[in-house]
């Protein structure tokens, strides 16, 4: 009888992930294996192979490689802080607010305000420094790149310094630990699941942007997402467009295996 | 276990209550089946007074809805999903909808306002005879330009554009026929040119053009041509038209080599479930009064002869958006290349975004 209802309850569940999580898969895969005139081929993969995906899949993977390293040097700092206020909810509330604001509209703001007569460069001009062109820019994207994912960084980890217990502080401090040591040997490695949570919340959906490529870099940096998004409204041909799909997959699957939680207490 | 399933049941009972609320404020406005027409149109591509005029004169409600490619907007079409009454692609985007079997056929005698369209955009090669389209707008691909920033420099051709002083002043509309075909353009080939050759040459031309390239960018080009943000951009004529309606400082050319001539109709999906609405509403739109409005607010040129009897007699003998039979001559309209040479089009344009400065 409790085993019944208990399975009972899991049909949503388990409907809900065969219909969103699974189909959609089985269909990328599916359709990777068809040329644009629908015929079964293995010359997709083939061609992801050639220098210009190879290039691209490059680019991607670096550029969300700097949007993680900088997300991550501002949110540390920040969330840190953020434990030692007084107001604590307010002040996350305050840096996950911009987040409920529409991505788009975010980048069309910045359109405004990196524009060559838009805020950024006015402020420039006053400072002497005179103006320049930031829009468009490698500077540009990763900035606003790392504006968008910032809260997405912070909260993982406020919330693993957030649960420190602060008598290991004080025991370090007792042994005679420095700040900088009892943060390298005590805080950090305690926040290490935090950190690794955040990086994959970061790392993965940087690794497939495409609105911000256009609207912020111009189209001069092209993710693996502009690549999918061209194939398929542009050209139709989803199965280029699968296969792309099928390599992020597998890239993603890695990053989570590789910076999975591990045991506490090995490290 | 008690509170779940008086939480599920909850729930369950305020989504039905919205949904009801919804469905009874969407009739209470006229929003009801068989009294909707669903429009699929360009973003900014109609004046809006139009849409509310449409819906007191003829009581039909008016759902309107907006694509920025003719790919995007065929496959939502192809997709099904929403059931547009009425969509607004360009001629090869038709040409392909005819092959796939997607368009209903236009009935000519419930518009009896197709009268006042100049004969000279009827039965176009793809479309003989009007059967599935009726036109819209058309125009040209040209250079936009900023005499501020510029100065004294004239642009007259495409190859002007390659100019070292231009460095990091050029903006591009982000497809791929548009700036392929500015690059074949500038080599004087065709911009249906199928030969491998040709389009490889003429991706490597576009190569030698990044360092003068600013951006890539879709829609926002009008707003960052407005902002004096770059010296020179590469845009349709309406769009062209528009900004210079509104700013002194802007010039515009339909380059030497020669450019693309594009039409827009007016097309029935076969998804359509308001054909008689659909019939109704391109009537509207032919109406000369109407169609001058139109062309006023929206910037394009328009087909329609006897609408230009209530238009500026400036704009209708500006040869840049309404050019004579000597520079119709030069232009070219794209043709439906097949699904694998657009694969290609588009596969040299991607590796040209690719090319770092």
């Amino acid at each position: 009888m409790r085993t019944n209802s208990r399975n009972f309850y899991l049909i949503p569940y388990v409907l809900w992930i065969l219909l969103f999580v699974v189909t959609p898969l089985l269909l990328v895969l599916y359709y990777s294996f068809f040329d644009i005139e629908g015929h079964f081929t293995l010359e997709n993969y083939r061609e992801f192979f050639t220098p210009v995906y190879l290039k691209m899949t490059l680019s991607s993977f670096w550029y969300a490689f700097l949007i993680t390293l900088f997300s991550l040097l501002i949110a540390y700092p920040t969330a840190y802080l953020l434990t030692k206020t007084k107001h604590k909810q307010l002040w996350l509330l305050l840096i996950i607010l911009p987040s409920w604001i529409n991505l788009l509209l975010k980048a069309y703001a910045f359109l405004g305000i990196f524009g060559t007569y838009g805020a950024a460069n006015s402020f420039l001009e006053v400072m002497g420094i005179g103006s320049r062109q930031i829009l468009f820019t490698d500077f540009s994207f990763i900035f606003v790149s790392v504006y968008i994912f910032l809260p997405f960084m912070i909260l993982p980890i406020f919330n693993s310094l957030d649960e420190l217990n602060p008598t290991l502080l004080d025991a370090s401090n007792d042994l005679g630990g420095s700040s900088w040591v009892t943060f390298k040997r005590v805080i950090f490695p305690l926040t290490l699941d935090g950190v690794k949570a955040g990086c994959q919340i970061v790392f993965i959906p940087a690794l497939s942007l495409f609105m911000l490529t256009r609207l912020i870099a111009g189209n001069r940096v092209i993710t693996l997402g502009t690549a999918i998004e061209q194939h398929f409204l542009v050209t139709q041909d989803w199965g280029m467009g699968s296969t792309i799909a099928v390599f992020l997959i597998i890239a993603m699957v890695l990053i989570m295996v590789l910076t999975g939680r591990r045991k506490r207490g090995i490290l | 276990m008690k509170k779940l399933i008086q939480a599920l049941a909850a729930v369950l009972i305020v989504s039905f209550a919205l949904l009801y609320i919804v469905s009874g404020l969407n009739s209470s406005q006229g929003y009801t089946s068989g009294n909707t027409l669903t429009i699929f149109n360009w973003g900014d591509y109609i004046d809006a007074d139009l849409v509310d005029k449409f819906e007191q004169e003829t009581g039909i409600k008016v759902i309107y809805e907006t694509f920025d490619s003719n790919e995007a907007m065929m496959t939502k079409i192809e997709q099904g999903g929403t059931a547009y009454d009425i969509a607004v692609p360009s001629e090869y985007a038709i040409e392909k909808m005819k092959e796939e079997d997607l368009l209903l056929p236009v009935d000519h005698s419930k518009i009896p306002n197709l009268k006042y369209i100049d004969p000279r955009f009827m039965d176009l090669p793809f479309d003989p005879e009007n059967e599935y389209s009726i036109p819209y707008f058309w125009g040209t691909v040209g250079i936009l330009y900023n005499t501020d920033i510029l100065g004294d420099k004239k642009i007259t051709s495409w190859n002007d554009l390659w100019d070292p002083e231009l460095k990091n002043q050029i903006l591009l509309i982000d497809g791929a026929r548009e700036v392929m075909g500015m690059g074949l353009n500038s080599l004087h080939y065709s911009l249906n040119d199928k030969d491998k050759d040709h389009l490889i040459e003429a991706k490597e031309k576009l190569d030698r053009l990044t360092p003068n390239i600013k951006a890539i960018v879709g829609d926002e080009i009008r707003m960052l041509m407005e902002n004096d943000e770059a010296g020179i951009g590469v845009v349709w004529s309406g769009t062209a038209q528009e900004l210079m309606w509104e700013k002194d400082n802007l010039e515009y050319v339909v380059p030497e080599e020669g450019s693309n001539l594009w039409f827009d109709n007016m097309v029935i999906p076969k998804t359509a479930k308001n054909p008689e609405a659909a019939h109704q509403f391109m009537n509207f739109i032919l109406d000369p009064e109407n169609a001058a409005q139109n062309t006023e607010y929206v910037g394009y040129s328009t087909p329609n002869k006897e609408a230009q009897k209530y238009m500026d007699e400036e704009t209708i003998s500006d040869e840049r958006f309404y050019p004579d039979e000597e520079m119709t001559a030069r232009l070219e309209v794209y043709e439906n290349l097949g699904k694998r040479m657009l694969a290609y089009y588009n596969e040299l344009f991607l590796e040209f975004k690719m090319h770092k400065k």
